[in-house]
């Protein structure tokens, strides 16, 4: 579906976020980064820890405004859109995977999975129903009643996956998703990520593992907020 | 993000510290049943002081004979007949802000119908007496010019003592006796119910001035009376037990006092310094004195309402800037998920006036229990009202949505990258 299409999904154009710019204190998280995603791709950024790379997720997942350069994200300029267009886009275009699983504690996998929806104004009726079928999506459709205290990590990631991809947003932001599974479960929920890739999303993978990075179709490094290949070692 | 959602969110949220959103609710209960039983007590003073005024009339001043001195002993006031029909004739010509005046004497006595006898207090009165008063006749009609002129022996009759006489049957045109003197009934007065001292207003019987004075006086009943048989003062033919005077506008009430004061002083050759004996009273003054006890404790509720709101405002408050911090990591992840400042706004504000409005709830059923109570054990008038409960429910909405923005405001102010950091 979106694989074909000519545009890229993500295009990120001259990227500058600089921290308190014109004082001692300066720090350039990110420096002039350029690059597109397409659609269908699974793509992973990965770069040690101070590199960039989460205020370079924060900027594709619209929760941050650059200093400088544009990102469109599915044709939309960010820059141009205050704190509650942005939540709008987000809601429509993203779904977060984070480390952690960011679940809410007092609530059923189901209800987890549900809260998007909310959001997005479904019906009332209409979202158990929709929950369920992500679940299932998951590989978790038996366990929709559980709190997440009463699951394991793996399974806990599935859940969080499900919630990001129940509004179908064309792009799957993870941020370490593996981090906090063991290596095995980790396996699990990156294939679970190519089969989504193989579905039509887009999936875009942050890590700092290059062993996780590995099963992406295509990896872009960034170390000091400036990207670079690394078989050259020549900054671009 | 529909309204439903965002209650169900704040429900949820609530119940997860349900103790905690109680206790937070406390403050809004006191205060709010505070204003309640402030509210009802207040309207139910004023509602009894209408009735006392709509009875008495708020613009007319009563002038009484002054206790006098005798002999170095003081008298009771009341006891010189001192007040003239003069008096009240010159106060009509002399003070034209005066709309109506009439005076009185007073006796009581039994008024009697064929084997039937009634024990009741008759006054006897000028024209303007019935207009002063608000009488309105339920049957018959009023004393004609002539009546008063010829001390026509003619009598009009309070509710109560037609009963009494008549029961069923026809009691104009019927002839009563007081001092066996025969006086024909040429009307009934309609109800009034009670006095604004909880006596009978319709046990009364009235007669023309001077019919009282020349046909009824000295005949054992007149006042003033030293308590049994004869009067201890005789009465001079023109005295009066008192004048009422009625204005047209309340705002000259004062300077009518005054002149009245004035011109009662010359008429009677009163020295300057030399104290009156006469007492002139505004009567909307002796009934507002006598609430200001009641409107006191009115304020003191109201002082306590407005404490506790504003005490348990700020526990909303606070409560809800520790949840915000305590569930930022929430908020961040709703963010994420494409929660937008307003919806955040509007869950935290939800859960400030879900605790609010809850406590108003409560707090209007203790208040109206307390109030019921406050009516019960004192004797204290209370209304409650639909109003009341609006008004308090105005209240509660007010404080939830005035300290619950702020807290809200800060969570819907949240950077979502430093809150989903945490």
């Amino acid at each position: 579906m979106t694989a074909s299409k000519p545009v890229p999904i993500i295009q990120v154009e001259h990227l500058s976020k600089i921290y308190n710019a014109g004082t001692p204190g300066e720090v350039r998280a990110l420096d002039d980064v350029t690059f597109d995603i397409h659609g269908g791709e699974f793509m992973a950024i990965m770069g040690p820890s101070g590199s960039g790379k989460s205020t370079l997720m924060n900027m594709i997942g619209c929760l941050d405004t650059p200093t400088a350069g544009r990102y469109l994200c599915d044709g939309v300029d960010v820059a141009t859109l205050d704190a509650e267009q942005r939540a709008q886009l987000r809601l429509s275009k993203i779904g977060f995977v984070f480390q952690g699983f960011h679940l809410l504690p007092r609530m059923s996998a189901l209800e987890n999975v549900m809260l998007p929806l909310v959001y997005a104004g479904v019906p009332r009726g209409e979202r158990a129903a929709l929950a369920e079928q992500a679940l299932a999506a998951v590989g978790l459709g038996e366990r929709g009643r559980h709190r997440p205290s009463e699951l394991s990590g793996g399974q806990q990631q599935r859940v969080a996956i499900a919630r990001a991809l129940i509004n179908s947003p064309p792009i799957l932001l993870a941020d370490e998703p593996t981090g906090a599974l063991d290596s095995r479960t980790g396996e699990e929920i990156l294939a679970l990520f190519k089969r989504l890739r193989d579905d039509g999303h887009t999936v875009i993978l942050i890590t700092h593992d290059a062993h996780v990075a590995e099963h992406a179709d295509r990896t872009i490094h960034i170390r000091d907020g400036r990207l670079f290949d690394p078989a050259s070692e020549v900054t671009r | 993000m529909k309204t439903t959602d965002t209650l169900g969110m704040a429900l949820f949220a609530l119940r997860g510290n349900w103790l905690r959103s109680i206790l937070t609710a406390l403050g809004v209960i006191i205060g709010i049943a505070a204003v309640i039983v402030m509210v009802s007590v207040g309207q139910g003073t004023q509602a009894e002081l209408d009735r006392i005024m709509s009875t008495l009339g708020s613009n007319r001043l009563e002038v009484f004979p002054g206790g006098g001195r005798g002999g170095g002993v003081r008298m009771a006031a009341g006891s010189l007949p001192s007040l003239t029909t003069g008096d009240m004739e010159a106060l009509r010509q002399e003070i034209p802000e005066i709309q109506y005046i009439t005076a009185n004497v007073r006796g009581g006595g039994q008024v009697v119908y064929a084997e039937k006898n009634w024990s009741s207090s008759w006054q006897g009165v000028t024209e303007d007496f019935f207009v002063i008063n608000d009488w309105q006749l339920s049957q018959g009609e009023f004393f004609q010019p002539r009546d008063y002129s010829t001390a026509a022996k003619v009598v009009i009759i309070g509710e109560t003592v037609r009963r009494e006489l008549f029961g069923d049957g026809e009691a104009v045109g019927a002839t009563v006796r007081i001092a066996q003197v025969p006086l024909t009934v040429v009307g009934v007065l309609a109800s009034k119910g009670q006095t604004g001292w909880g006596g009978d207003a319709d046990d009364v019987v009235m007669l023309p001035l001077d019919t009282a004075r020349r046909r009824l006086m000295g005949a054992g009943s007149a006042a003033p009376a030293s308590g049994t048989g004869r009067p201890a003062v005789m009465m001079p033919t023109d005295r009066v037990n008192g004048i009422t005077i009625a204005v047209a506008r309340a705002e000259d009430l004062g300077y009518v006092e005054e002149e009245a004061t004035r011109l009662l002083r010359q008429r009677h050759r009163i020295q300057p310094g030399a104290e009156d004996d006469f007492a002139v009273r505004n009567i909307s003054q002796m009934v507002a004195t006598r609430t200001q006890t009641t409107r006191l404790m009115s304020l003191l509720l109201g002082a306590v309402a407005t404490i506790s709101l504003v005490v348990g405002g700020i526990g909303i408050m606070n409560i809800m800037l520790v949840s915000v911090t305590e569930r930022i990591k929430e908020i961040g992840l709703r963010m994420a998920i494409g929660g937008g400042p307003s919806t955040v706004r509007a869950q935290f504000l939800a859960e400030a006036m879900i605790i609010s409005l809850g406590g108003g709830l409560i707090g209007i059923l203790i208040g109206v229990a307390g109030a019921l109570a406050v009516g019960g054990f004192t004797d204290l008038p209370i209304a409650l009202n639909q109003n009341v409960i609006l008004l308090a429910t105005a209240f509660a909405v007010a404080t939830g949505l005035f300290f619950g923005y702020y807290p809200a405001s800060k969570a819907a102010r949240l950077d979502p990258i430093e809150a989903l950091r945490q």
